[in-house]
Formats: C-alpha cells, structure tokens, sequence
C-alpha cells in the first residue's frame, strides 16, 4: 500500500500530440480515485502512465514516495484489470489467478493458500479449475479482479473493469468492488467514462477533458460546486439544463423568464468580472410543479409556463420534458459534451429541458404546465471560457 | 412452406455429396493406384487391373534391402527436421516483431521476404552450386539445410504473423502488470497462444522441405546427403532392362507416410479458438 503521486506528468506522442498536460494529483494511501471524463480526455493514458505501459514525457511519477518513472511495470508492485479482463485462455482460472505469484518465486504452498483466499472472496472457488472461455462475464470480470488481488500490491489500477457487463450485473458489480476496495484498503485508481461509476463508487473524482485535469473533489462537490460548464455538464443525470441569460440590473432574462438574482448568487458574483451575457444552469431537481410549492417558497424563484412534450413517470418522481423558444446554449464545452453524448446530431429546435417533479405533480403529457425553479440554485456560467461565475469552492 | 424447404435442403445435400466425392476421388484415386502398383508382382504390374491379382510385399522389401533408399529416408527425415525446427523458430521470432513492434525498416523486411518467396528456384542454382563447391557444402546436410531455411523463412514469417496478430495484445500488457519480463511474457503467454500457428507453419515448411526435387537433385552428388524424392530418381531395377515401377511406387508410399504422421501429429495440437475467453467476448 501506497500514495501514489503525479508531478506535472504529461503525455506527448512522437507526432507532437498532447494526451495528457500537466496532470498534479496526489492519491492518498488506501485512498479510492476515479479518474472520469468522454473518450480521448486522456484518463486511460494517465492510468497507462501510472501503470508503466506508456512512457512519461515529463513530470515525476512517485509511488510510496519514490519515483517510478524509469521503472518498468514489474517493478511498480501494482496490479491492473484490464476493461477486456486479459485473462490467460490458455490458463485455467487458478492457474491464472497464481500467475503473478508464479513469477514472484513464491513457494507452492503460498499459491495456494493466496489463491485460496482470493477465489473465497470472490466467490470463486467452484470454478478454479475451469478455463476462461467456460466462463460467464461476470466470472470472468472477478477472475481479473482476483488476479490482481493475489499479491496484495501497492496499488490496484482498473481501466474501465465493469463496463463489458450488463446493465444489472455492472451495478452489482461496483458494490462489490467498492466493497472489496474498503475491505482491503488499497490505494485504488478507477478509470471510467460512466459518470454514475464515478460518483458512487470514488472517495475523490477527478474530472478530465483533452488531456487536462478541470476538477477533483469528492463526488458530492463536483456535483454541487463544478468549477465549469463542462464538469457541470459531465457530472449528474440527467444532465444540468443550460439555457442562455444575460444579467441585466440584477435580474437574468432568459427563456424562463425573468429570474431574481438571490443574495447568495450576488455576492459570489461580486468581484468577478462577469459578462453580460451568460448561460444559466439548473439541476433538474431544482424544478418543481408551481401547485405544490408551498406560497413562502415561490418568492424565492421563479415561474415559468410551458408544454409538457414528454413525461416519464418513475414511480418516485416524474421527469417532465420542456422545449421552450429561443436559442440553445452555446460553449465549446457544451458541444464536446453533447457530441460525447451522441446527442449532437439529434434534431431540435429551442432550449430543451428536463425536470423532476414530485410523483404527486398532476402535470399531463402536451398541456401547459406552470413550473417553478428554485432561484438560489442558479448556477452562472462564462460562455467565453466556460468558468463557473457563482463557483464558491 | 417446411416440405418445400426440406426438399431443397435435401437436394443440396445430394448435389454437395457428389461433388464432395467427386473432388476426393480426383485427389486419392492416383494415390490409390500408385499404392495398388506397390503391391503388385512384377508380372501382373501391367493388367491394368486396380486391386492386384497377386498380391505381393517384395517391392518393398527389395526397396529396404538397398542402402541407397534407407540412407536417402534417413537424410530426408534429418534435413527436413532440421530445416523445419530452424526456420520455425525464426519465422517464429520474426513474426512476433512485425506483428507487435513498430521498427525502422519493418516495411523493407516484408517485402524483401515477399521476394525471396516469390524468387525462381530454378534460377538460383546454377549459383548456388557455385557458391557451395567453394564453400564445402555441396554434398552435405548443411548444403541443403540453408535453402530450405531460405525459402521456407517468408512462408513461416507471413503464416505466424497472422496467428500472432489474432493474439490480443492486452494479454502481454496483463503479464508485464503481472510481474513478466518481456521475455517471460513471451514464453509463458504469447508463445503458447501461437502454438496452433507454429503447429500450422511446422506442417507446411515441413512438407516444402520434404517435396523439394529441385535443390536435392542439384546440390547433391552422393548417397550422403541425397534424399528420397532425388534417390527416387536414380531408381533402377536390378538390370537395366528390368522395369523398376514396382520399386518406385512402394518407395513413393513409404514417403508419404512420414508426411501423413507429421500432419497427423501436430493436428491434434491445432485447436481453433483457442483464444476465445481471453477477453470479453
């Protein structure tokens, strides 16, 4: 066990590419990081930097506070799962699982036991003896998981481990391994590109976009203090609603009318040299059914009437869908986020919404609704540099 | 809808079914008849019949009574071997490296192997007699070894570099995070994963090694490194007058037996997918 630390470390391609700039990250002793961001966002490669598989262009890399830069990866003591598990095929599942003890030298009697004792946690121990290609997904999954657990390393690097598997047993999955990870207490790094793996599984996320680190915290913070408009985007989901506003003498005009500016989001914006025009976010949770507000509570937002294009009821809320007129929000972040999404090409006019209302709304499918939003949880935005101008953090 | 579909399924089974017998009695029925003049007697050689009359082992026995066709087997069998185990370990090497690394000069040694495969034999022997009479290899395993190396060397690069290419290559990352040197990586994951691919080039350089006529007739002169499809040739009956066909089709089964053993052999050891499961799949 180990802290794991990154000076500096970037990443650059013979052809002059940059995967990764300046990362600075320290990753305490038994500490469990996801590293999360869209495909190309360089988070695979700092994992692959860590491990040893790719080489350091600069910047210091120290495990256990020695530098490990020059080090080839048998000599890092860490273990990695690979998102296509790597197992042996031609290796059945206990001799693949011994495999890194075999080449430690340790003696016989250890495999076994270690082995043993691995395959129980992970409840394998009916299938030692069967070889990989007889296995399910799931087996397989754990049998990469065990491989790494074995020789109880420094560090456990897993690179996408859970997402070749179905919808049902991936949640499954992430209790246990964050489970196991508590259990054993080893410092962990986590690359996914499933936003919902990184807040429930990380005691830190850290959020990354071509190549550079935009913003690490706990998953709560990211969630309710995102430095930009990308992690704001990233993080939570459904997404953050982001509609165009301009400030005008202490109100924001936009599409949802009028919004008062509350104590709290004035003074974050003193002192910062906010433009005119901006892009308003909202948490969809923000929003609720103008019927059920209790009266004291609307002074402090704002109403808006609308069609109600689509509504999902989940049993425990309703997500009401809205397209108000106007124009969509735009920012560089925003559309890398919406091409991430795969949903950039999906035809739309105006400023699309989603919000969630309590299941006792009485909204209805193609009726106007009245819908009102919480005005202290605006959330104000830069659209030049896609800096978060209420950012309190 | 079902009997329609039946009859026709059943139809394309007969009109596959005589095809198949069609290709397999083109391919054995030389074979056959060159097994069946083995066994006849020196009379009957000439009825035209295809199962003999009479009924006869002694070509064979007169086959193994000369030393010139039991030394020939003997250098056949070695050189072939010899070659084979070479070229494969090589090709083998040479495989992994344009399958894998990224070099200076990968695309100049394809293509150069390319062109050694695709070279005239015929036109190389005239100097390669040469060369080897000045050498001391003219007339000796070794003289034979090294072509064989030579030509089989592309044929073995390109068929292991498509075998390793199917090998996932996380794999080797997995080993090396594992606590492998490249080395041990390389013997304990990768090589036994191309084992049907190494199994598959072991067959076919073997059977070019042993089918060679033109290299064996010309850089050879004695019983001493002569092998069987050159000895073959020099066949003669025990008078010049005598017809020696028997003698030559019973050697002509004998060396096809190695063949049909060596393919036998390391079939079993070609197990499709043996990859599968390695990743998620």
């Amino acid at each position: 066990m180990a802290e794991i630390v990154l000076d500096k470390v970037t990443k650059q391609y013979p052809d002059g590419a940059v995967a990764v700039r300046d990362v600075d990250l320290e990753i305490a002793d038994g500490e469990f990081v996801i590293l999360v961001g869209p495909s190309g966002c360089g988070k695979s490669t700092t994992l692959n930097m860590i491990a040893g598989l790719e080489d350091i262009t600069s910047g210091e890399l120290r495990i256990g506070g020695e530098r490990v830069n020059e080090r080839a990866p048998k000599d890092r003591d860490i273990a990695m799962v690979f998102q296509s598990y790597a197992l042996y095929p031609h290796m059945t599942v206990k001799e693949n699982m011994a495999f890194p003890l075999r080449l430690a030298k340790v003696d016989d009697a250890t495999v076994e036991k270690k082995v043993k004792e691995a395959a129980e946690v992970l409840d394998l121990t009916a299938h030692l003896d069967r070889k990989p290609s007889n296995l399910s997904g799931g087996q397989r999954q754990r049998v990469a998981m065990g491989r790494a657990i074995v020789r109880s390393p420094k560090a456990f690097l897993m690179d996408e481990p859970l997402s070749n598997l179905d919808a049902k047993l991936r949640v499954q999955m992430r209790t246990s391994v964050s489970r196991l990870q508590r259990q054993l207490g080893t410092t962990t790094v986590y690359v996914t590109h499933d936003q919902t793996e990184a807040m429930t599984l990380g005691d830190r996320v850290v959020v990354m976009r071509g190549g550079l680190v935009q913003q690490v915290g706990s998953p709560q913070f990211l969630y309710e203090q995102p430095a930009n408009l990308f992690v704001a985007g990233f993080i939570g989901s459904p997404a953050m609603n982001f509609v165009p506003a301009s400030l005008e003498e202490g109100v924001l005009r936009s599409p949802l009318g009028d919004v008062p500016l509350t104590d709290r989001v004035r003074a974050l914006l003193e002192g910062r040299d906010a433009p005119r025009e901006v892009i308003m976010g909202l948490r969809p949770e923000h929003f609720e059914d103008a019927r059920l507000v209790e009266d004291h509570l609307r002074s402090s937002g704002a109403v808006f009437t609308s069609n109600v294009d689509v509504l999902e009821s989940m049993g425990s809320d309703k997500y009401a869908y809205f397209s108000l007129t106007g124009d969509q929000a735009t920012s560089d972040e925003l559309a890398e986020l919406a091409a991430d999404a795969g949903t950039a090409d999906v035809p739309g006019d105006g400023v699309s919404m989603v919000t969630r209302l309590s299941a006792s709304s009485a909204v209805t499918v193609g009726e106007q609704a009245e819908i009102w939003f919480d005005a202290d949880k605006v959330q104000l935005f830069d659209p030049g540099n896609g800096k978060n101008l209420t950012y309190a953090g | 809808m079902a009997g329609i579909g039946g009859a026709e399924t059943t139809a394309r089974k007969a009109r596959w079914t005589v095809l198949n017998v069609l290709v397999v009695a083109y391919a054995l029925i030389p074979v056959l008849w060159i097994a069946s003049l083995s066994f006849k007697t020196k009379e009957t050689l000439t009825d035209g019949n295809f199962i003999p009359r009479q009924w006869t082992l002694e070509n064979y026995t007169s086959i193994f009574s000369t030393t010139e066709f039991v030394r020939a087997l003997v250098n056949s069998i070695g050189i072939a071997l010899i070659a084979t185990a070479i070229a494969v370990v090589f090709g083998t090497m040479a495989a992994y490296a344009i399958a894998r690394l990224d070099f200076p000069g990968k695309r100049a040694l394809v293509g150069v192997s390319l062109l050694v495969a695709m070279f005239p034999q015929i036109s190389l022997v005239s100097p390669l007699f040469e060369i080897e009479r000045s050498l001391g290899l003219f007339d000796t395993w070794p003289g034979l070894i090294l072509p064989y190396i030579t030509f089989a060397l592309p044929l073995a690069i390109y068929t292991l570099s498509a075998f390793f290419r199917e090998i996932p290559w996380e794999l080797e990352k997995a080993a090396k995070m594992d606590g492998a040197t490249p080395a041990q990586a390389f013997r304990r994951v990768i090589a036994p994963l191309a084992a049907p691919g190494v199994f598959t080039t072991a067959i076919l350089v073997f059977i070019f090694c042993w089918n060679d006529f033109l290299f064996a007739i010309s850089l050879t002169s004695t019983e001493a490194s002569r092998t069987v499809p050159v000895a073959l040739s020099f066949f003669t009956g025990s008078s010049q007058f005598e017809d020696p066909t028997g003698s030559i089709a019973a050697a002509a089964v004998v060396i096809t037996i190695p063949i049909i053993l060596f393919v036998l052999f390391f079939q079993r050891r070609i197990v499709a997918g043996l990859t599968s499961g390695a990743v998620k799949g």
